[in-house]
Parts: C-alpha cells; structure tokens; sequence
C-alpha cells in the first residue's frame, strides 16, 4: 500500500460562540495522516481535542481552511452530502462504544450496510472474529466494556473507511484492557491502511502510536516528551 | 425497517404497553359504532324503510320536532303531486300513542297513517295489507313480544280498538317505539283524540301530520321552490330523521365521544413517541454521525408506529368485533356493520400517525455533534 493521504487539514481556524464571548477551539491548526497511520492527540481538557475530531469528521464546517480526506474536500458540502462522505468514508468509534441497545454485537456491525450502498462492505462475521468477538447474539448490556469497545471498533471498520476517528476509546475502560483496546485500534489501522485519528487523556496507551500530537488552546503541535 | 424491527422486539413490553392502549381505545371505537348504527335503527328504521324522497311539512315547522308539530291540508298533497318531477305525493300521519294488547300488555307504537292501496302502503309478510279503518300492520318484531294476526289491541284514553291484521318484514321502528300502519282516517281520529262513536269534528279529517312526496327515477326536484309556491317546509327522508325524537342528540353525543376518543388517542400516542424520542436522543446521534440520512431516521421511527398503530387496531377492533357479536344478541340498540366498524377504526389509525409524526419530527433536529464525548 503506497502513501495514499488519509487525511489532510490545512489551516483549519474554528470559533466556538458568536458576539461578545467566542472560544477559538482550533487555531489555525494542520494534520495530515497518511493511510495506515496511527497518531494520538493529547491535550489538557477543553483544548480542542474534540473539536478536530468534529472538524476531521464533517460534523462541523470550520471558519477557515480545508479538510480533505482521500481527495474529497469537505469543505463546501452541503449536510446531506457531508452525512454521505461520514457514511461511506469516516469510522467512528466513540468514547463507550455507543451501541445501539436493541442490538446484539452482529447486527451492530449490520447496521452500517443497512443505511446505504457502500463499495467495499466487509464481512460482519470475520470482523467480529478479528477483533477477538465470541459472544455475537449479545447486546450491550451483556458485555463488558472492553467487549463494546471492541464491537464499537469492528463497527466502525465494516465499511471500509479511509478515515478512523476516535474519541477517548479508554475512558470507561481499565489500565489492561485500555492496552488490549488501543493494540487492537493500531492493528487494525495498520492492517486495513486506514488513517486514524485517536483523542486520548490516557498517556500509557501511547507507545502503540506513530505520531502523538498535543493539542493546547487549540494550537496543534507534535509532543516532544 | 431493520432497525424499527429490533427496537420492537427488544423494548416489546413499553410497546406492548402503548399498543393496549391503542387497542383498547380500538375495542371502545367499535362498541361505540355499534350502538350508533343500533341507536339509529331503533330510531329511525321506519322511516328509512320508507319508499319516500321528502318529506313537506307545514311551513317554518320546527325542523328537530318536525314529525309531532307539523299539520299539514290533505289537499296539498295533489298540489306536491302536480310538481315537476314528483312522481308521487299523499298524506302521511306520524303520532306515538300507547296502546294495550287483548293481554293487557302495553305496547308503545309509532301510528303512521297512510291511504291503504297507496305507494306509500307497505306490505304485510304475515296476514294481510292494510284494507281500511280500524285496522293495523304492525312491525315483525312485535311477534317476538306474543302479538299475533287477529288480536285486537286499544289505545289508551281514548279506547279506540285496532285490529292486528298484518305484520311488516323485521323492525320499523321510530323514536324507539315500534311502528304501526293505520287507514289516514283512523290516524286522523285518534290523533284528534275523537273517541270511537263521538260525532267526528269536520276539519278532523282535512289534517296530516305531512306530504310524502315520491320523486320520479333521476328527477332532480326544486324543493325550495315547490315549498315556496306550495307553503310547507320540505326535508329529505335523511334530513327528516333529525325531526325524530332525541335522534340528533344521541348522534352527536355519540360522535362527540368518538372524537374524544381520536384526539386522546393521537395525544397519548404523540407523547409516547415524544418520550421515546427524546430518550433516544443519544442514540440518534451516533446514528447520524455514522452517516445515517434524516430520511432514513424517519422512515425508520414512522414504519415502526405504522406497525404499532395497525397493529393494536387489529387487535382492539377485533376484541371489539368478537365482544359485539356477544352484545348483538341481547336486547341492546347494537348493531355491526363492516362500512362504520371500518370508518371508526381508520381515524384511529391516521391520527395517531399525525400523532406520531409529530413527535418523530424532533429526530431531525438531533445534532449529530453530541455523539462526540463530552461535546456540548
Ligand atoms: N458548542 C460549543 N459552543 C461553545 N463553545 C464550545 C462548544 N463546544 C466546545 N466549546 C469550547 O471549545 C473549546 C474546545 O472544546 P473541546 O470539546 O474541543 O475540548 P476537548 O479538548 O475535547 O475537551 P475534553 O478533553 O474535556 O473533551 C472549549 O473551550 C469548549 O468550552
Ligand atoms: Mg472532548
């Protein structure tokens, strides 16, 4: 797999707020992901984190710069075609998982084809089994955080995406199985060639990733320490 | 569907629960048309076995007493007659008496006075047609009650004797009473309170309570005008059945009900939708964020209340239909039919669609940024 551009954001200025009490949330900030890499970003709470995600994710159009994934631009789509560009080319996986209840573990990886065409759909099955998934017929409220987490990821990856955001996978979840989590993210990153994007608070699940960025008042910089 | 299918399933006892009330307000739908269509047999059935097209009555007659007020000239039915496009027009004679059977059983009756021979004469399936004064076709009904051809029954205060000499096919019934058919003279003295042997008075036998007026097959005919040129007040057969006793109030209480029930409905089933909604809000979210479109969300949430809705109707109105198949059969003004069971179930359905769609609505305005952690 050559260096195909998974992400690329040029510039991007976003302003929380309008009138007297505006929050730059991301100032003038750049990233770009080559598919099958793995960055982290870091940053102190209310430093922007969520918001690239946001920005990166097409649920926000930034006040200035661009955002490109693969060769699409975003910027300019109208709503209906950015839902389009989240449903056929971005994976999310959200901070718990955020599963749907009614469903059990493989209709929860079903449920991305049933909402519209997609090029390359994969196998929900083989999915589950990729990410170490016994208990199918489960729903969430059977399985344990680590195994939703799990169900979240393979979710995410079942329509083949370019793009992989996720947002504080760790949070609910404790120190050994934050490691098998975040192990799992960067395989199935590398394995896939898709370029992904992680927000974390949690420093020790830091060396399963190529770039780690901080974020600090909206500022991007890649960490030093 | 995939989605609304599998929420079904898993939340089925709050559905279960939303669905009973549904279905219960179904049951209630179907009782109700019942006693409607019975109500307004056991009112009006005489009447709408009538071959007639309108009624004339006396001129700016009170149109809801129509039947006890109204007095009309014998003679102006060969005026109506006369119109264009009335193929027929004679005196008809409505009044409620109460009479006594050989037995001493009292019967209340509708007594309608019409010329024997006449179109408007109806015809005996037990006994005999009505031949002259002094006799009586009563309604088929009244042989469940142990009146038979040939006995004699005799109106109260008065003490004027009719013989039972025919009986009609089924009910006639007006103003809840059963009907019966007399000679226009006999109408004519009893509702004069003229007792038999009494020196008959000579306007007696000019009065009746209308003209039934019999329009030829396809004539279109200007009632207004014929009421003009002629002094009555005309009012079709239909309209006519609002001038029989208590029919307009119970129709409307009735139907004030109904409607109650419809708003209720759609009321109860909105705010369950709403609630459902907004407890899904999260969910929604993430749903948009992977890219769900808005139509594919609503025709998810609209699919899985056309199914709740169609389904807890099926359930109520057949509960009702197996229920009223009971109550039918007892002495209760109750009566099935498809047409109004149909036409009372329908509303049910729309509504609380209407209900539902309002409330669904509020997916559209789901900000699919909230999926994100611990953004506002
Ligand atoms: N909808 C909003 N309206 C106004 N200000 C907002 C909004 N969302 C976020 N902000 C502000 O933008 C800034 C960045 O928020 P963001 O959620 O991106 O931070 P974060 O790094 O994800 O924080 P955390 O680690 O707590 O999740 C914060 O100062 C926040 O208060
Ligand atoms: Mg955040």
């Amino acid at each position: 797999m050559a260096t195909r551009t998974g992400l690329e954001i040029a510039g991007v200025t976003l302003v929380h707020g309008d009138g007297e009490s505006t929050v730059t949330a991301l100032d003038d900030v750049s990233l770009t992901v080559a598919a099958g890499e793995f960055v982290a970003v870091v940053g102190p709470s209310g430093s922007g984190k969520s918001s690239l995600l946001a920005v990166a994710g097409g649920l926000i159009t930034p006040d200035s710069g661009r955002v490109r994934i693969g060769d699409t631009d975003l910027t300019g789509l109208s709503a209906r075609r950015l839902a389009e560009v989240r449903r056929t080319r971005i994976g999310f996986v959200f901070r718990s998982g955020n599963l749907l209840p009614s469903l059990t573990a493989v209709d929860q990886l079903r449920l991305p084809l049933t909402l519209g065409r997609v090029a390359r759909p994969r196998d929900p099955m083989e999915l589950l089994a990729d990410v170490g998934m016994t208990h199918r017929a489960h729903r969430p409220d059977k399985l344990s955080g680590g195994e939703r987490q799990r169900v979240g990821i393979a979710r995410a990856l079942m329509t083949s995406p370019d793009l992989l955001l996720v947002d504080e996978p760790t949070a609910a979840l404790d120190r050994h199985r934050s490691q098998e989590v975040v192990a799992l993210l960067a395989h199935e990153a590398h394995a896939n060639g898709v370029a992904t994007v992680m927000v974390t608070h949690d420093h020790d699940v830091l060396s399963h990733c190529g770039t780690v960025y901080r974020m600090m008042d909206g500022i991007l910089e890649v960490a030093t320490d | 569907m995939f989605l609304a299918w599998r929420e079904l399933s898993f939340a089925r006892g709050r559905f279960a629960l939303m669905g009973s009330v549904v279905a219960l307000i179904g049951l209630l739908m179907v009782l109700l048309s019942g006693l409607s269509v019975g109500l307004v047999n056991d009112g009006v059935s005489g009447l709408q076995k009538l071959p007639v097209s309108s009624f004339a009555f006396q001129s700016e007659v009170d149109k809801t007493s129509a039947f006890s007020r109204s007095v009309v000239d014998v003679d102006v039915a060969q005026q109506w007659a006369d119109r264009d496009g009335v193929a027929e027009a004679t005196p008809f004679g409505n009044t409620l008496v109460n009479t006594t059977t050989d037995d001493d059983v009292d019967i209340d009756l509708a007594l309608f006075g019409v010329e024997p021979g006449s179109w408007l004469a109806p015809e005996a399936t037990t006994g005999a047609a009505l031949a002259g004064p002094g006799e009586i076709v009563l309604a088929g009904t009244l042989q469940d009650e142990g009146v038979a051809v040939g006995d004699v029954v005799t109106v109260d205060q008065i003490g004027t004797e009719l013989e039972v000499v025919g009986f009609l096919d089924g009910q006639h019934t007006y103003g809840h009473v059963d009907v019966g058919y007399v000679d226009l003279t006999t109408w004519q003295e009893v509702r004069a309170g003229v007792r038999p042997g009494e020196p008959v008075p000579d306007h007696v036998h000019d009065d009746a309570t209308a003209v039934a007026v019999r329009f030829a097959d396809g004539a279109d005919v200007d009632l207004a005008a014929a009421d003009a040129a002629l002094g009555t007040t005309s009012m079709t057969l239909e309209q006519s059945f609002g001038a029989s006793p208590g029919y307009t109030a119970e129709i409307s209480t009735l139907q004030m009900i109904q409607w109650f029930l419809y708003v209720i409905s759609a009321l109860v089933v909105g705010a369950f939708f709403t609630v459902v909604t907004i407890q899904r809000r999260h969910e929604i979210a993430v749903l948009r964020a992977v890219g769900a479109s808005t139509r594919y969300l609503l025709r998810d949430s609209l699919t899985q209340s056309a199914v709740l809705l169609v389904g807890s109707t099926v359930v109520g109105v057949g509960a009702g239909l197996l229920l009223g198949a009971g109550i039918s059969s007892s002495p209760m003004p109750f009566a099935l039919e498809a047409a109004p069971v149909a036409a009372a179930a329908a509303p049910l359905v729309v509504l609380g669609m209407i209900g539902a769609a309002i409330a669904v609505l509020r997916i559209t305005r789901v900000d699919p940024l909230t999926a994100l952690g611990g953004y506002r």
